[in-house]
Order: C-alpha cells, then sequence, then structure tokens
C-alpha cells in the first residue's frame, strides 16, 4: 500500500509538468501579440513594451517557462494585468469560496444520490425506481446554468401564490446572487450538485444491483439477518466501493461546473475570477487559477485513488 | 440465440477470425427495439433531426427580425415562446438554432472521437513506451476538470462556434483514448490476433481489419453519450460568451441574453433551456439503450 | 411418527414440495412434488445433475427463493412444525440458529468487506444476544474447531487473505456457530481442490458425530455421498427418484438413472465435474418437460408406459422408495429385465 501511494505520487508529477507547461503556453498560442491583446489594441508603443518586458517576454520560450514554473513553486504566479495585485493574492479567499461550494454540493449530491440508488435497486422496476431513475436522467441532461436560472426564478424572484395559500404568499425563499449566507448558498449547490446527484444514483443503483445478486447476500440471509440489515451493512458496503471513485471525480468535476454556476448567482470564486479575467484579457490571473484548479483536481484524483485502492482489498496488492 | 452466434462469440471455438459485423447488430437491434427509453431517444432525435433540416423553411419569422415594438412578449398564439428583447421571435430562434446544436455536437465528437480512437488503438496494440506516453498526454489533458480545458482552448482560440467544435473535441479526446485502449488490449489477447501475426498480417491491417471492427461497440455507445455532454459544453461556452456570438441564435448564447430579464420575462430563458434538455435527453436514452444493447448480460 | 409435541424422530420431513419460476407467461416448476426425511442426527446425500432441482430444495427449506421464484407447494416439517407457516420473523430466528447452510463458492460466499470475525460473530449477536466481546471470543474458539491455526490471528483478517479451503472452513465455522440443528451443504466441496475436499469432508463427518445435528449433503458426486452419507436421495428432473439408505443405494441401485450416475464414476475417486457419458442426452429443461417419465428419453429400458405415464414413487417393505415403472405390477417391458447389466450394453 505504502509503496501504491508512493508510485502514485511520482506518476502524477510528469503530469503536473504537462499542466503547467500546457498553461504556460497558453499566452503563446494566442494569435497575435500577448502584449499588444493585454495593453488593448490603441494603446501606445510604450505601454505595450512596457507589458512585454514586466512579463518577460523578450526571452527565450524555455527560460519563460523556467521563471514561470519556478516563480509558481514559490507561491509566486504574476501579478494581475486588470489590478496590478499579485495573482495568488487575487485567488486569495476566492480559492474557499470555490471549494466551499464544490464541497457543499458534493455534499447534498452523496446524500441524495445515494438514498435513490439505495431505494431505486431494493425496490427495482417498481414505479419509485422508475421515477427516481427519470429524475436522474433529467438531472443529467439539464444543463446546470439553466436550471441556475430556474431556481432563481422560482424561489429568489419568486412565484406570487393564490391566497388560500396558508402562511406563504410567494416563494422568493432565497437570494439570487453573492456566497456566504444560508440564504446565498442553498441555490447555487442545488444548481452545481444536481448533476452529481443524478450521477451518483445511478451508480449507486447498479452497483447496488450487482451486489445483492452476490453470493455473499444470500450467506447473510442464511444467517438469519434482518433485510434491512443485508441491504444497509452488508450490500451498501461492498457497494459503495465503486461508488468512492465516482464521489471524487465528481468532486472535481464540481470544481470545473463551478465556473458556470459562479457567474449564474455572481458567486466570486475562481469560476468567476477565470471568466471575468477571460473577458478583460488578464492571462495572468487566467492562467494562475486554471493553474490552481487543476492541481487541486489531481490532487483529488489521488486521494480518491488511493481511497479506491485501500477500499477495495479484492485487487491484488502486487 | 442461434447456433451460429453462439459459436462465432467464442473465439475459441471459431477457426476463423469472428466476422464482428455480423455478429451482433441482429440482437442489439432486437434488444434496442424492445427498449422503449430509447426508442424514444432515438425517434427525438430524428424529429430534431427533421426539424433542423426543414424548420428553418417554415418557421413564422426569421430569426433574425427585429421588432421592437414586439420586445419580451409573453407566449401568445403569434409567438408560441414569445419574444426577446430585440422583439425576435424565440420559436423561430430555437428551431433555426436546432441545426447548430446538433452540427456543434456531432462534429466536436467526431473529431474528437476519431482522434482518440487512434491514440486508443496505437497506444493499446503497441504498448510499451508509445502506450505510456499517450496515456500520460491524456492524464494531462484530464487534469482540467469538466469544462475548463474547452474554456482554456477557447480562450486562446477566440469565441466562434468553430472553435468551440474543436474545444469541446480536443476535451473529448482521453474519454474516447482511454475506452479504446482497453477493449484494444483486450482484443489484442485473443488467439487469432496472433495467429495473423505469425501469417505476417502488417500491423496496419491487424488494426483496422481485425481490432477495429471488434471495438466499436463501446466506442458506438460513448460517441452516442458524448454527443449530449458536447452540446452541454458547448452551450455553456456560449452562455458564457465564449462561443456562439449573437444575433446567432445559438440556445446557450439566447439563455444568456435571458438571463437579464428574469424578472420581467422569465420565458427568453426557460424555452432555449428546455430545447437543450430535449435534446440532450434523447441523446441520453439512446446513449444508455445502447449500452444496455451491446452489453451481452443484458437479456433480451 | 408419535403426534407428542416437540418429539420427533425426523429432524426434517419434506413432503410433496413444489417451487416454481414464473416468467411473464410461464410457470417452470424447478421442484415438483419432493419428498424426503433426515432421521435425526443421519445425514442425507442429495445426489443429481445440475438443473435437478437439488439446490432449489435447499433454498427452499430456508425459505431463500427469491423472485421470480416461489415455493407454491407441500410442507417442509422440521421438528415437527412446517416452515411454510412460519412468518418471515420466526423464519429468520431458525436461519443460521437451528437450521444453517453452506454454500458451494467459498470465494464469493464470504463478504468481502467484513473480516472473518465480523462474519461468525454477526450470528452469535443476532441468535444468542451476545456482545462484541463475547461474540469474538466465540468466533476464534469456532475457528479453532474447524482446524484453522492461530485463529486470533485468522479472526481479524478479510476473507481475501485466506485460501479457499480456508474460506469454507470458515463458512462452516460460521454456520455451526450456534449448534444448528440442521446443517444443509451445497456443493460444499465442489469449488475445492481434491486433496482440499476430503479434509473439509472428514471435518464435516467428525463435527457431526461430535455436535449430532442432522446434514442435508447436496452433491453431484457419488463419491463424495458414499464416504460420508447414511441415506440418499437421487434426483432427476425435480422429482426424487429413488430413496433409499446409502448402503442399499450402492450394493443394489434400482433406478435405471442411479445405475447410469454409479457406471460414471470413474475407478478411483478423482474428480469427475460430473461426467455423465454413460447416460446419453442431457436432463431436459423444466419448461420441455416429458409427459410421461422424465428419465424415459434417456432410459435404455423405457417402453411406451413409461413414455406416457408418470410412476409414483413406490415405497417397499424397508422403506427404501423408488421412482421406476420396472418395478411396478403395471410394466410391460421385459419382466426379467436386469438393470444393471442392460446399462453397460449401451452407448
Amino acid at each position: 500500500m505504502f509503496k501504491y501511494i508512493i508510485r502514485r505520487i511520482i506518476q502524477t508529477i510528469p503530469v503536473l509538468i504537462g499542466v503547467s507547461i500546457l498553461v504556460f503556453s497558453m499566452m503563446h498560442l494566442v494569435p497575435g501579440d500577448p502584449a499588444q491583446i493585454m495593453a488593448g489594441e490603441s494603446a501606445p508603443k510604450e505601454q505595450v513594451e512596457n507589458i512585454r518586458e514586466r512579463l518577460g517576454l523578450n526571452d527565450p520560450l524555455p527560460v519563460q517557462y523556467l521563471s514561470y514554473i519556478g516563480d509558481a513553486l514559490q507561491g509566486d504566479l504574476g501579478n494581475s494585468m486588470r489590478s496590478g495585485r499579485d495573482v495568488t493574492s487575487e485567488i486569495g479567499a476566492r480559492f474557499w469560496v470555490t471549494v466551499e461550494l464544490a464541497v457543499y454540493s458534493t455534499i447534498v449530491a452523496v446524500f441524495i444520490g445515494l438514498i435513490a440508488g439505495v431505494i431505486s435497486a431494493t425496490r427495482k422496476y417498481s414505479f419509485a425506481d422508475t421515477s427516481l431513475m427519470l429524475i436522474a436522467l433529467f438531472g443529467l441532461s439539464m444543463p446546470n446554468f439553466w436550471l441556475g436560472l430556474m431556481l432563481i426564478q422560482w424561489f429568489a424572484i419568486g412565484i406570487d401564490l393564490p391566497s388560500w395559500v396558508p402562511f406563504i404568499s410567494d416563494t422568493s425563499w432565497f437570494k439570487p446572487s453573492g456566497w456566504g449566507s444560508f440564504q446565498q448558498v442553498v441555490l447555487p449547490v442545488i444548481t452545481l450538485g444536481t448533476g452529481s446527484a443524478a450521477i451518483i444514483a445511478r451508480m449507486t443503483r447498479s452497483s447496488m444491483l450487482d451486489v445483492i445478486g452476490q453470493d455473499y447476500i444470500r450467506t447473510a440471509r442464511a444467517k438469519g439477518v434482518k433485510e434491512r440489515i443485508v441491504v444497509y451493512q452488508h450490500a451498501l458496503k461492498n457497494a459503495l466501493i465503486p461508488v468512492v471513485t465516482v464521489v471524487g471525480l465528481q468532486f472535481g468535476g464540481l470544481l470545473g461546473g463551478a465556473v458556470l454556476t459562479e457567474s449564474v448567482f455572481a458567486v466570486n470564486g475562481m469560476g468567476k475570477l477565470i471568466i471575468d479575467s477571460i473577458k478583460a484579457r488578464d492571462f495572468p490571473v487566467v492562467q494562475g487559477t486554471i493553474l490552481v484548479v487543476a492541481l487541486l483536481f489531481v490532487i483529488v484524483n489521488l486521494i480518491v485513488d488511493i481511497t479506491y485502492r485501500y477500499l477495495n482489498k479484492r485487487i491484488d496488492l502486487d | 440465440m442461434s447456433h451460429s452466434t453462439e459459436h462465432i462469440d467464442n473465439p475459441r471455438t471459431a477457426v476463423k477470425p469472428p466476422n464482428p459485423r455480423f455478429r451482433n447488430w441482429n440482437i442489439v437491434l432486437r434488444k434496442l427495439k424492445k427498449n422503449k427509453s430509447a426508442m424514444i431517444g432515438g425517434f427525438l432525435i430524428l424529429f430534431f433531426i427533421l426539424v433542423a433540416l426543414i424548420g428553418p423553411y417554415i418557421t413564422p419569422y426569421a430569426p433574425q427580425t427585429q421588432i421592437m415594438v414586439n420586445k419580451l412578449q409573453p407566449p401568445s398564439f403569434e409567438h408560441w415562446f414569445g419574444t426577446d428583447n430585440f422583439g425576435r421571435d424565440i420559436f423561430s430562434r430555437i428551431i433555426h438554432g436546432t441545426g447548430l446544436t446538433l452540427l456543434v455536437g456531432f462534429f466536436s465528437v467526431l473529431l474528437g472521437a476519431t482522434v482518440g480512437v487512434l491514440f486508443g488503438i496505437i497506444a493499446g496494440y503497441y504498448g510499451g513506451r508509445i502506450d505510456s506516453i499517450i496515456m500520460r498526454l491524456m492524464d494531462i489533458l484530464l487534469a482540467f476538470p469538466g469544462i475548463l480545458l474547452a474554456l482554456a482552448i477557447v480562450t486562446v482560440l477566440g469565441g466562434s462556434l468553430v472553435n468551440v467544435i474543436i474545444a469541446v473535441a480536443i476535451s473529448s479526446i482521453p474519454v474516447f483514448a482511454r475506452i479504446v485502449r482497453g477493449s484494444t488490449l483486450s482484443v489484442k489477447k485473443l488467439e487469432y490476433i496472433d495467429a495473423m501475426k505469425a501469417l505476417g498480417a502488417s500491423d496496419a491491417r491487424i488494426i483496422f481489419k481485425h481490432i477495429f471492427p471488434n471495438i466499436t461497440s463501446p466506442i458506438i455507445v460513448q460517441a452516442t453519450l458524448n454527443i449530449a455532454t458536447a452540446i452541454l459544453s458547448a452551450s455553456g461556452l456560449s452562455f458564457l460568451g465564449l462561443g456562439a456570438q449573437p444575433p446567432t441564435p445559438e440556445w446557450g448564447a439566447m439563455l444568456s441574453d435571458g438571463r437579464n430579464f428574469l424578472y420581467n420575462a422569465p420565458h427568453v430563458a426557460l424555452f432555449p433551456g428546455l430545447a437543450i434538455v430535449a435534446v440532450v435527453l434523447a441523446f441520453n436514452m439512446l446513449g444508455d439503450g445502447l449500452r444496455d444493447a451491446f452489453d451481452p448480460k443484458t437479456k433480451e | 411418527m408419535t403426534s407428542a409435541p416437540n418429539t420427533y424422530e425426523n429432524i426434517l420431513e419434506i413432503k410433496d414440495l413444489q417451487t416454481s419460476f414464473f416468467t411473464k407467461d410461464l410457470e417452470v416448476k424447478a421442484v415438483d412434488g419432493v419428498s424426503f426425511t433426515i432421521p435425526k442426527g443421519k445425514i442425507l446425500g442429495v445426489v443429481g445433475e445440475s438443473g435437478s432441482g437439488k439446490s432449489i430444495t435447499s433454498l427452499s427449506i430456508l425459505r431463500l427463493i427469491e423472485d421470480p421464484g416461489k415455493i407454491v407447494g407441500g410442507e417442509i416439517r422440521f421438528k415437527g412444525e412446517n416452515l411454510l407457516d412460519k412468518t418471515e420473523a420466526q423464519m429468520r430466528k431458525i436461519r443460521g440458529n437451528e437450521i444453517s447452510m453452506i454454500f458451494q463458492e467459498p470465494m464469493t460466499s464470504l463478504n468481502p468487506t467484513f473480516t472473518v470475525g465480523q462474519q461468525i460473530s454477526e450470528s452469535y449477536k443476532i441468535h444468542q444476544g451476545l456482545n462484541k466481546k463475547q461474540a469474538k471470543e466465540r468466533s476464534i474458539e469456532m475457528l479453532k474447531l474447524v482446524g484453522i491455526p492461530s485463529p486470533e490471528k485468522r479472526v481479524d483478517q478479510y476473507p481475501h487473505e485466506l485460501s479457499g479451503g480456508m474460506r469454507q472452513r470458515v463458512m462452516i465455522a460460521m454456520a455451526l456457530a450456534c449448534d444448528p440443528d440442521l446443517l444443509i451443504a451445497d456443493e460444499p466441496t465442489t469449488a475445492l481442490d481434491v486433496t482440499i475436499q476430503a479434509q473439509i469432508l472428514d471435518l464435516m463427518k467428525d463435527l457431526q458425530e461430535r455436535l449430532g445435528m442432522g446434514i442435508l449433503l447436496i452433491t453431484h458426486d457419488l463419491g463424495v455421498v458414499a464416504e460420508t452419507c447414511d441415506y440418499v436421495a437421487v434426483m432427476y428432473a425435480g422429482k426424487v427418484v429413488e430413496f433409499t439408505d446409502a448402503k442399499t443405494l450402492f450394493k443394489s441401485p434400482k433406478h435405471p438413472y442411479t445405475v447410469g450416475l454409479m457406471k460414471s464414476i470413474p475407478p478411483h475417486d478423482h474428480d469427475i465435474e460430473g461426467d455423465l457419458s454413460v447416460i446419453r442426452g442431457s436432463v431436459p429443461s423444466p419448461a420441455e418437460m416429458p409427459k410421461g417419465c422424465r428419465f424415459a428419453p434417456r432410459c435404455p429400458f423405457a417402453t411406451d408406459l413409461c413414455r406416457e405415464n408418470l410412476p409414483d414413487l413406490i415405497t417397499d417393505e424397508e422403506g427404501n422408495q423408488i421412482r421406476c415403472w420396472i418395478y411396478s405390477d403395471e410394466w410391460n417391458g421385459d419382466p426379467e429385465v436386469d438393470v444393471h447389466a442392460e446399462t453397460e450394453r449401451t452407448t
């Protein structure tokens, strides 16, 4: 196991180098002169020259890359063209906003996905199963930015209810934008978590069905174990192993999905920072943020792989 | 199952290399026909293709016609889906956008699948160093979660529908490469591949004549499901303003317009979204059905 | 049999058991009127090819038949009480406690995510209300009893850390944990190496003598039956065709099918894996059952009587049972027929 962890960590090093090369080359792959683009088309020559100098764009590419990566390793991702602040502090608090959003969404998705999946699997082909899987299919097919807009309309702007409905007059329960308070968090979390909940539900269902057909489930029943315990202890513990992988990948995927969700709800996280910076042609910030998100994703995947390996004791540890 | 298919299914009893083109298609089609959800998906796709081909000639309004006095009208008999902030008929715009959506989905998957399949076969067939180089490259592409890779590529290439296709295609390469590599490895183990090699068949011949036809089913399934994801990604990019540019009647871009009018004209955001859901749902349903149909474990 | 409650000479009496599987428009009778008895503390072997309904019979006893299967008729009397009248909760108290079961595949019959100890302990916790510590101690004792070396260490291991033979010993430990009155063993040695097979059989026999339980041993291997069983029920296509004590069966098998089975045992008792080449043809599928005697299509002695009419189970004066027209008064074929000589001729 220890050997495996070391090997997996070593394997990620070339990946991280590749990622950094790709991110680094973004600025140089843009057609035209990056300095001119950042300065703006009508910018005076000295200003363009100034930017070029400041970003070291006159050096040979390998030198530029090495200095970029060297700085990055020390936590220096360059400076924003817009604000002049260093990219690390631009990301700063936004990092945690995105992580929070992804974590909450994952928790909600796991909770809903697991329950729905187990209900579906234990009542195979029932009305509940069919409807849950249909809902999951919809959840999977919905663009999350559209779901976000609809949620804003229904639960932030709200729908006026007819007067005979007791206690509530409209449904404007939550806030349409921002991040922090409960009222602000609910809608973005649902928006981002729905797709994952659908995937986890489907995965849990098929995994449970697979496990329930196994010999050791019959063994448990033959021992006189209650059906509820057969399902929730004997079966679920095994069924969760493949689900863990999906959950880990989903968490990573949500970091990417956060771009859209943050944009819809004006959540000031890394996703929104990327989009705003792309529009402002602020390449250092775009590069820095993408690099951070990719790094986070790689680390999450590493943890998932190791966890999976640990949980799945049936895999030979050669 | 008839005796002949049984015989062909088992590589050990087959003297000649199995002919996969023959093998499963009848069974797969029969299974597919019995799968209601897959059939609904398939017919929906046909319907959307038809709408894309014929629709633009019979829409009540031109997609670009702006009638400012009619702006932000709720759905009515004249404007089934209402009008947008420029007084354009949303129903007509959605119909005109159908073709765009299907083309983006189809071409980005075609492009991504072609490159990915090639990578996957080469990696699986040759193994060794080529394999690890290709797969490490794929790992690098996979290190960008979700839409982020496509986003980065579009940032570099600039926002346009063609660039969206390229970006989505590139981000779908690794999925195909991984699946195809796995299938290639298992096909390579079959005895007759060794026999072909011993007979002196060239690598290219073995790859295209014997390996590729044996791994088509996972590719078809993945391609169908990937069209769904591609459409979601592409519309997402357009929604962010990085894809189709106004006044193109692209659904994601239309949604982006609609977000500003949620208070007084929510229908502007509602209908393009429903259209996306319907198309993506159709491909997911067909893809799920295909996967079940190709799976020898599912009963007829 | 006496009628007084709680006194019974047979630990298990199955009468006319019928278990069917239902598809959309078809009822497949997997077990069709099976009857046999197991006296207290004796070992009954149930023999037959795959598809004869022997495994379904054993699962029916514990009422573990899953959809779309259903027990549609008959009686299963355990200690004199019909198990088919019990509620699900009452059945749970019997399973793993009074009747337990071991299965064919030790590799897949243990839960890979629980330790050996947890899996054995569970029986103690459910049926005897022991706490975690007590249950673990008892589990270690059980592991020792079934001959697992260093049980204190093994008890905390996961199934994947054990060999196939060890796992089957664990299964036996688990089954015997609560000192059951009846043990059902469904092909317990089939998946094991030949040398391990003998060890496991010896272990089962030894424990049976020490603990005094009855055993229902399901197997397709007559060699195993010869070594272990007191009584034998031969099953064919969902029905018992011959039921007798083991000695009589091996000395003078009566049913042509039993004779065929005997002929297919190789001279030395190594692995035969159901090689029944001596009997031509194969078990009819339950969906296409012959009208008359189910063995008739494969039987070298079959007459029109056999092909048209299903024979009854005939009981002779010693209590041995046989389902074959040859031994009935209606037999219209060669009156001097010798089932033993005849089969040698057939190919």
